[in-house]
């Protein structure tokens, strides 16, 4: 029996973070940390004191974002589970990658990646198909596609770290080297992003738009890799023998992924914008998510991106320091990044301090993913300079 | 009040204006563009030569080829940061308001119009209502005060100050970034040329003949520039680039290269630079030894050394120059990489330039079974030679004989600028290894005699063969064949053509041709055995040696487009590497980084803490009990807030209608 009193404090008192966790989350908190043990013991040997630090670091990222976002957990654990098996068939011997039929038909890093293509493509068309069909059961199917092919395509990276050391003990290293493997990860953050959304706002119906730009960058991933054989794992060049590599790329992905997702959903609240103004009823107007969801996405998304993108970039300028002698020497890619970082800033101010809503902020988000993308490639293909390190 | 605002507030108004803020993002990132299109600080000439004289001036008055250091460039961005900083002071006075206020004066009739509100009715009475409320607000981390007044009380809370604090470290950040910029920026170099107490250097000579006006004291601020130590060598000064010239900066101490190592992958790839330093510096007891490589640079006294990279430090080569010509000798040099050498010729006199020596070279190279293959080929030496006129053209040698196909030969690579890749010429090795017999067959069919008895050799076998001896005919024919060969040895087969193209109709072209071909051959073929017979064979040729003779035509088909009167190898080296040094001084960079964490932890701020207020206004009831109206707001995040909100509002209906008796004070704080 409670009295009024207890009754009240229950109602009052917030638990705290801790407090709130359960035994799922604590039993997912362990997992990360023994997990850090073995690979520690098993790899420690090859990191330096900087690469421990950055182990040491991933682990509660790791841990806090399984508490945030439940779905991480079983992501990981099935990543895991699948980059463990592929180490295993490998047994130390690279020249299984054609020989054992569980890697070259599923988990060896370029069949991985050309499970992830795969199932990326046909996600997007199945998404959309849910979507003009209106079929539940269809567009869980595009959820289950995507969960898939981001599985894969970790497992991919994963593996190929693996491979690298395999081919040459001093050629290994983390695979966001080149062009070919940094836009793996794009498709997987990218990816993962959209999942994250997707699960917080119960909607799955931008699902074939976000896997569009998916679906493109897969298809420069296949044209890269048969015409320029980019898939070949290649040592690294000196200046890119760092510690600060493994977390300046991933934090500008995480910015690129996040641009990229936000001009999705803007080309989504143009198309639903212009449903409604055409016909109220119509497919656009009824199945997209509201104004009000697409306006928040793309804010949520642009404002990720860009304090993600602030990290890179002076993270690229600490190590442009270390490596090059000068934190900023006003090259291509930095001053690219500089723009791309300017650019979101505006949006950002026109956004917050006057109010800027609606359709001309989606084209500018829609115009953003350009510059972006000028900077991420273009400046590779285009412009000549310090970071000549992924020429086409 | 006034009714225009002065000048001054106005000035101040536009600053710290966002239409102005907003502007100067886009010009920023616009006037960035330019230079990263505009390659920038190339040789003046090189953009001459691409815009033309028209476009090269305008584009050099508005100083598009170091955009990141004109005048105009640094403008833009100092008026932003002034911009900002308008911004932040004006601003700063209402957020530090907004932070200590807690606006416990409202109105009850602007709670009611706020968005978010809720009228609740509350069993208790008044004062056990607001213990209560104060109580739900600091269990949800609101920091309150309270308000009493005749008819009702409020309560007032707030939470996530940080975000305005966000709003300050952004801004802030920037401007510290900024100044830590410039700190480390060329000012006082553009503002010592402007003065006319500085000038960059725009001459290729030693640092040592430097003048004055373009030297920069050991005891600059800050410097950014690169040099190219060998090893054994020293040096205590910097290049540091300025538009298409150099300044010297010297160097507070003396830095001794000791040794030079570049390590390989097993694919001979590079893999790590690194250098052996020695620091002299007077100030220090003993020199400094250590070792830096890439991505781990030496810091001394606030002066970093960083391996950047790497090249030839003076290399010593011997060459040996075979004359393609029987005019004049072949000669011997000992080189050096970064020398020049006279040399004549029959007819002019030229000069060598060593420019480089490469140890290592990884080329794409199919294999005997047409894979491509990354491999390395030995040496190679580049150099230049530039004819009296002054005209040059480049050459890479590579020292060890290729194979390719099959077949190996000495590589010669020639262009005559840089944008161009490399011709190849090929020579055929012969069986002993070596070029001898390629320069003899070369010799050869360039001796008049020589070729006048094969082609009297060759007519007459073949008359034999016709039974039709002719002696005009005979004559003839020896002619035509000495005039061909001395034609193929001068212009190629490309001159033969031109001939033939001058001579004859067009229909009547290829059959001539043909014919040329064949008498030429067949001279050829005759000069080849005698070389063959020179050497000390007498076996009939094999087919390896008929090969041999077709490569070997092949090459010296293209000599008259080679442009050398030598051919020129190398027959061995001693390797001098340099290494080279990126030297700077940056007293900003840590201004900057404290900036960049400022910059980081205020956006962090602004995006994911949103600033929240909630009121609580109670009024008392006649029956001991009271009514409340909560109400909130949220500076971000309208939808999230507005869950909060509704989830809130519950907790306030749950707790207000339970029926406590004696709830005179709160409990447990
Ligand atoms: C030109 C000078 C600038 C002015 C006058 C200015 C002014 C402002 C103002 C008034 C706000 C609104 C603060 C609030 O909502 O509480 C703001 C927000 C912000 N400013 Fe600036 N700003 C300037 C430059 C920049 C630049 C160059 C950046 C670069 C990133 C930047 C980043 C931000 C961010 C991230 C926000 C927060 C936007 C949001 O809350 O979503 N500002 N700025």
């Amino acid at each position: 029996m409670s009295t009024p009193q207890q009754t009240i404090d229950s109602l009052i008192d917030q638990p705290s973070v801790f407090q709130q966790l359960r035994l799922s989350d604590w039993l997912w908190a362990a997992l990360v940390i023994a997990a850090s043990v073995w690979v520690f013991f098993q790899y420690g040997n090859v990191m330096d004191e900087y690469e421990i630090g950055i182990l040491a670091l991933t682990a509660p990222s790791w841990i806090a974002l399984g508490w945030y976002w439940k779905a991480f957990r079983p992501y990981t654990i099935a990543v895991a589970l699948l980059s463990l098996l592929g180490i295993w068939l490998y047994g130390g011997n690279y020249a299984n990658a054609e020989q054992v039929f569980g890697l070259k038909f599923l988990v060896s890093s370029q069949s991985a990646v050309m499970w992830m293509s795969a199932l990326f493509v046909l996600a997007t068309v199945t998404y959309f198909a849910g979507l003009f069909t209106n079929n539940a059961f269809t567009l869980k199917t595009g959820s289950a596609m995507t969960w898939v092919a981001l599985v894969m395509g970790f497992t991919g990276l994963m593996v190929r770290w693996y491979e690298s050391y395999l081919i040459d003990p001093e050629f290994g290293h983390i695979p966001v080297s080149n062009l070919y493997e940094v836009f793996i990860l794009f498709c997987i953050i990218t990816g993962l992003l959209y999942m994250f959304y997707e699960g917080r706002y119960k909607n799955r119906s931008l699902g074939g738009f976000v896997l569009m730009v998916i679906s493109a960058a897969v298809a420069f991933l296949l044209w890269y890799s048969y015409t320029k054989g980019a898939h070949e794992i290649q040592p690294l060049v000196p200046a890119l023998k760092s510690y600060w590599m493994k977390i300046h790329v991933p934090a500008n992905f995480i910015g690129y992924g996040a641009f990229a997702l936000a001009a999705m959903t803007s080309i989504a609240y143009l198309l639903k914008h212009r449903g409604q103004q055409r016909n109220a009823n119509g497919l656009l107007a009824t199945r997209l998510p509201s104004l009000e969801m697409l306006d928040d996405i793309t804010y949520k998304a642009i404002a990720l991106g860009f304090a993600f993108f602030t990290i890179a970039t002076i993270l690229g300028a600490m190590w442009a320091a270390e490596a090059w002698g000068g934190y900023w020497s006003w090259d291509p890619k930095e001053t690219w990044a500089l723009i791309v970082w300017l650019n979101y800033a505006a949006w950002l101010h026109l956004r917050f301090s006057k109010g800027w809503r609606g359709v001309p902020m989606a084209w500018w988000a829609i115009v953003g993913l350009f510059v972006t993308l000028f900077a991420f490639l273009g400046v590779n293909m285009f412009l000549s300079g310090l970071h000549s390190y992924g020429e086409l | 009040m006034r009714n225009s605002p002065s000048a001054n507030a106005r000035l101040i108004n536009f600053l710290g204006s966002m239409n102005l803020a907003i502007s100067l993002l886009v010009v920023v990132a616009i006037a960035s563009i330019i230079g990263t299109v505009l390659q920038q600080n190339q040789p003046y000439t090189s953009y001459q030569i691409k815009f033309g004289p028209f476009w090269f001036d305008l584009f050099k008055s508005l100083d598009l080829y170091d955009v990141y250091s004109a005048l105009w460039f640094l403008a833009i961005l100092a008026f932003l940061v002034v911009s900002i900083a308008t911004c932040v002071g004006r601003n700063t006075p209402g957020i530090i308001r907004e932070l200590r206020h807690f606006r416990e004066n409202v109105q009850e009739k602007s709670l009611r119009a706020m968005k978010h509100q809720k009228e609740i009715n509350s069993t208790q009475n008044a004062n056990a209502t607001q213990a209560l409320a104060t109580r739900i607000l600091h269990a949800q981390g609101f920091k309150t005060r309270q308000k009493a007044a005749e008819d009702h009380t409020v309560v007032a809370g707030m939470k996530g100050s940080a975000n305005h604090w966000g709003y300050w470290l952004t801004h802030i950040g920037m401007i510290v970034i900024f100044l830590g910029g410039l700190m480390d920026s060329r000012l006082p170099i553009m503002i010592a040329e402007w003065q006319g107490n500085l000038k960059p250097e725009t001459r290729n000579i030693p640092a040592s003949e430097v003048p004055a006006i373009s030297q920069l004291p050991d005891t600059s601020f800050s410097y950014r520039g690169s040099v190219d130590i060998p090893e054994g060598s020293r040096a205590n000064i910097i290049f540091q680039p300025v538009r298409d010239g150099y300044l010297v900066q010297h160097l507070p101490f003396e830095v001794e290269v000791k040794e030079f190592r570049v390590e390989h992958y097993s694919t001979g790839q590079p893999k790590s630079f690194e250098s052996d330093l020695i620091i002299h510096d007077k100030t220090l007891d003993a020199p400094l030894e250590t070792t830096i490589s890439v991505n781990h640079p030496l810091i001394h006294k606030g002066v970093a050394i960083y391996q950047a990279n790497f090249g030839d430090g003076g290399s010593e080569l011997k060459l040996r120059l075979h004359s393609l010509s029987n005019r004049y000798a072949s000669q011997d040099i000992d080189g050096k990489v970064f020398r020049d050498y006279t040399l004549t010729s029959s007819d002019q006199q030229y000069k060598l330039e060593i420019n480089d020596f490469r140890l290592f070279n990884i080329n794409d190279m199919e294999d005997s079974s047409g894979k491509i293959e990354k491999k390395n080929v030995g040496p190679s030496v580049t150099f230049k030679l530039r004819d009296a006129t002054g005209q040059a053209l480049e050459y890479q040698n590579y020292m060890n004989p290729l194979s390719i196909k099959g077949q190996n030969y000495y590589i010669s690579g020639v262009r005559a600028t840089p944008n161009e890749p490399f011709r190849y010429l090929h020579i055929p090795v012969d069986p002993k290894g070596s070029m001898e017999r390629f320069m003899r067959f070369l010799s050869n069919i360039q001796n008049t005699e020589l070729v006048k008895q094969s082609a009297l050799q060759t007519t007459r076998n073949s008359m034999q063969q016709t039974t039709v001896v002719d002696p005009t005919v005979e004559v003839q024919i020896v002619e035509s064949m000495q005039r061909l060969t001395e034609q193929f040895v001068t212009k190629g087969s490309e001159g033969i053509m031109a001939e033939i193209a001058a001579k004859f109709p067009q229909d009547k072209q290829e059959s001539a041709a043909e014919a040329f071909m064949k008498v030429l051959n067949a001279a050829l073929r005759e000069v080849y055995k005698e070389t063959l017979k020179q050497e000390g064979m007498t076996a009939e040729p094999t087919e390896a040696d008929w090969l041999f003779f077709d490569d070997s035509l092949l090459a010296i088909d293209k000599l008259p487009a080679y442009g050398s009167p030598w051919l020129v190898h190398m027959d061995s080296f001693k390797q001098i590497e340099a290494s080279g040094l990126q030297i700077t001084r940056s007293p900003g960079k840590d201004v900057v980084y404290f900036g960049s964490l400022m910059l980081t932890i205020g956006v962090f701020l602004l995006f994911y803490v949103a600033h929240r207020r909630i009121w609580v206004w109670i009024k008392p009831l006649d029956n001991n009990q009271a009514e409340i109206v909560v109400a909130g707001s949220s500076n971000r995040n309208q939808p999230e807030f507005e869950r909060y909100f509704q989830q809130l509002q519950d907790v306030f209906q749950q707790v207000m209608k339970q029926e406590v008796k004696h709830v005179d004070s709160p409990t447990n704080h």
